[in-house]
């Protein structure tokens, strides 16, 4: 194979050029300290590519990393030069449960955080509306400006990137905003996520992350992303998800073609707004599952990647670099996750996480062996961690770019992915796009045939899944953590606290903001998010911001088509 | 009634509470509507009122709970008020993400059966027509 040094300097072809043009790029990107070796000794260059003669091919349809087809990697020096970021999602309990858990995870290594609500928040509705026995069991009771602050106390929030698990009408960047402004953090500091914005994935598949219906959610994503633009420039409005439809039974590349069908409705939607795709793409990010069918997952990400970086270019005229890049976030699949023998579960998470480092993610969260039991509990957390650090420093996965690039199986399977996943956003563009399509049920429909294809593999023994269907054993003591259930003493001082809160506001204000609120949302000319960060300075909870858009925007039902 | 009944089997397959994660409950739905038996399918987030309501108004023998998300805890309230509005003779299934110490709990406060990940399609079938059976006989006595 190549010696960068030698053929880089010689000039001539075309290849060279791009190789040349690559690193520069990846010089910029890595100071490259001392020569990396295995442990024979050898010299482990950041990049392999074939020879002209021997693939004449590889420009058009592989490239450098960093440009061209992108389908080896959005950036010059990928894991060589910054690894991915470990974004382990938690939330539990009340907020100073969270604070002292994301403080400890940090500390293990963990390089952001993302924060996860308790469900009653994914509803819109404040603690005290809720069954209490279901407060804080699956997140953090996150309802005030409060709630957030405690959460994050004693956290650099100007310094470290943060996920937000806020869907739409992202109440809790909010209130993320208003505490940093009461730090004196000014926004543009603020870095990170918006995760769970895709409405329509969620209509599509969890029926866990909407509030208001389709259409409303609709206008306010893109208040929001107009706003964003002006206002808090680093952050990151809009995250695609793939996820939550795989999750559900969509296959890999299903999910892939449904996701980037996603995008694209959303870039048009952005466009009809007159705002210009450049720009706004450069802040588009997606989110996938990890599952442990390895090649196939590898070759989904490098497929993805590839029709992206063409996609935005033909449809959208795209001609900014930045905006071509196909970020995401991936997470390992937990559908794949055994209840029997559960230690085995650690092993399949650095399988899926593998995969997904080899098909080039930019942050990864690793499963908890145990969260076929219970949302996960602290000891497999700091196992899931660990895998990745292993799998970092001591399996050398970082030490070259796209190492699988070049195999013919994995090539040819990036070709079959990439065309079984241009069939999917084909016929999503016949149904009209994807809103269209998931308002018709039409995606919908293919996803839970596709998730009863699998159980019926499953069940006829066709997939091996070890320990369910093959090699069984007797039951025997499995060596879990206690489950790790809130007290609800606790949380009667989360509903105490709220109630509090609400005595200790200038109620006067939360009205008028509300009602300025209300205006907003009947205007099409005035900003429903703008209004929204308002009435979270005035002291609005989120379940009263939301009942009042639920009023005006409409109430989200599940679109289930059974 | 007797195992041999034409009567087919009223299965109401529901979710209860805040998670509306709903693969497994639209497996299981599958399942029984291909082995015959009624289902009853509605969407996530019922409310436990809305689910007596319907059970009674549905006449169902059996109802199967689908629980990613600590939903389960709420089934011993559900327990009770079917109890209360004189659905007693209702069998009820729980599928889905259960901690083995609340398994234990669920089942004392009267849940036929608890079904977990891996759980396969004849393993469900079989155990929601016995129990269709026993629901169906219970009520005869009534």
């Amino acid at each position: 194979m190549n010696k960068i040094d030698a053929k880089v300097h010689s000039g001539g072809s075309d290849r060279e050029t791009a190789a040349r043009d690559w690193k520069s790029g990846y010089q910029a990107q890595v100071r490259e300290g001392k020569t990396v070796r295995n442990r024979s000794g050898l010299e482990i260059q950041p990049l392999y590519w074939p020879d002209e003669e021997v693939d004449a091919t590889y420009d058009a349809k592989l490239g450098f990393p960093g440009s061209g087809p992108m389908t080896r990697g959005i950036y010059p020096s990928m894991h060589r030069g910054r690894t991915w970021t470990q974004r382990q999602l938690i939330g539990l309990g009340r907020p100073e449960d969270f604070n002292g858990r994301i403080k400890k995870i940090l500390k293990s290594g963990a390089s952001a955080l993302s924060i996860i609500p308790c469900n009653s928040v994914y509803r819109g509705v404040d603690a005290n509306e809720v069954e209490p026995e279901l407060l804080g069991t699956c997140g953090t009771v996150i309802n005030t400006v409060q709630d957030m602050d405690i959460s994050l106390a004693d956290i650099p929030i100007g310094d470290i990137s943060i996920g937000l698990n806020d869907p739409n009408p992202f109440t809790m960047l909010a209130q993320l905003l208003i505490v940093a402004e009461q730090r004196g953090v000014p926004w543009s500091k603020i870095t990170g996520t918006s995760n769970q914005s895709d409405y329509i994935s969620h209509f599509v598949a969890n029926h866990m992350f909407y509030r208001l219906s389709l259409t409303g959610a609709r206008r306010v994503q893109l208040d929001a992303i107009e706003w964003l633009a002006e206002n808090v420039p680093n952050w990151n409005p809009l995250s695609v998800v793939g996820q939550h439809m795989q999750q559900a039974g969509a296959t890999p590349a299903q999910a892939m073609g449904l996701t980037l069908s996603s995008a694209i409705q959303y870039a048009e939607d952005c466009m009809a707004r007159g705002l210009e795709p450049n720009k706004f793409l450069e802040r588009f990010t997606f989110f996938f599952d990890i599952s442990i069918s390895f090649f196939e997952e590898v070759a989904k990400f490098r497929a993805g990647r590839r029709i992206w970086a063409r996609l935005v270019e033909e449809r959208f005229g795209v001609s900014n670099l930045r905006a071509k890049r196909f970020k995401f976030h991936a997470q390992t699949s937990g559908v794949d996750l055994t209840r029997q023998q559960p230690l085995n579960n650690i092993s399949r998470v650095a399988v899926q996480a593998m995969a997904g480092i080899l098909g080039g993610l930019q942050s990864l969260h690793t499963d908890g062996y145990d969260e076929v039991f219970t949302t996960p509990t602290e000891g497999p957390a700091k196992v899931a961690i660990a895998t990745q650090n292993i799998l970092k420093h001591e399996a050398g996965l970082c030490d070259v770019i796209d190492p699988l690039g070049g195999s013919y199986y994995v090539e040819t399977l990036t070709d079959q992915m990439e065309a079984e996943i241009l069939r999917v956003i084909a016929e999503i563009d016949e149904q009209g796009g994807m809103f269209k399509a998931v308002e018709n049920g039409f995606v919908q429909k293919a996803i839970g045939e596709s998730a009863l294809g699998f159980q019926e593999a499953v069940d006829t023994g066709e997939q091996i899944v070890v320990g369910v269907n093959a090699y069984q054993e007797e039951e025997e003591e499995t060596v879990l953590p206690a489950i790790d259930r809130p007290d609800p003493d606790w949380m009667q001082g989360q509903i105490d606290r709220l109630a509090a809160y609400k005595a200790n506001r200038d109620q006067g204000g939360v009205t008028t903001a509300l009602s300025d609120m209300r205006t907003a949302a009947r205007s099409e000319s005035e900003n429903t998010f703008a209004a929204i960060v308002v009435a979270t300075r005035a002291g609005a909870t989120q379940g009263e911001i939301i009942a009042v858009l639920r009023d005006e925007l409409g109430f989200g039902r599940p679109l289930v088509v059974a | 009634m007797t195992l041999d009944t034409v009567i087919p089997a009223r299965v109401l397959v529901t979710k209860i509470g805040l998670d509306g994660h709903d693969r497994g409950s639209r497996i299981v739905a599958a399942y029984l509507r291909d082995a015959g038996m009624e289902v009853i399918y509605t969407d996530p987030w019922q409310k436990l009122e809305a689910v007596v309501a319907l059970a009674l108004q549905e006449d169902v023998d059996v109802i199967g709970i689908s629980s990613l998300a600590t939903d389960h805890l709420l089934v011993p309230k559900l327990m009770k008020a079917l109890d209360e509005a004189g659905l007693g003779h209702i069998r009820v299934i729980v599928g889905g993400i259960v901690p083995a110490e609340e398994e234990a709990d669920l089942l004392k406060a009267g849940v036929s059966r608890v079904f977990h990940p891996g759980s396969g399609r004849e393993e469900i079938v079989e155990a929601v027509a016995k129990l269709a059976v026993d629901a169906a006989d219970d009520r005869t006595d009534d």
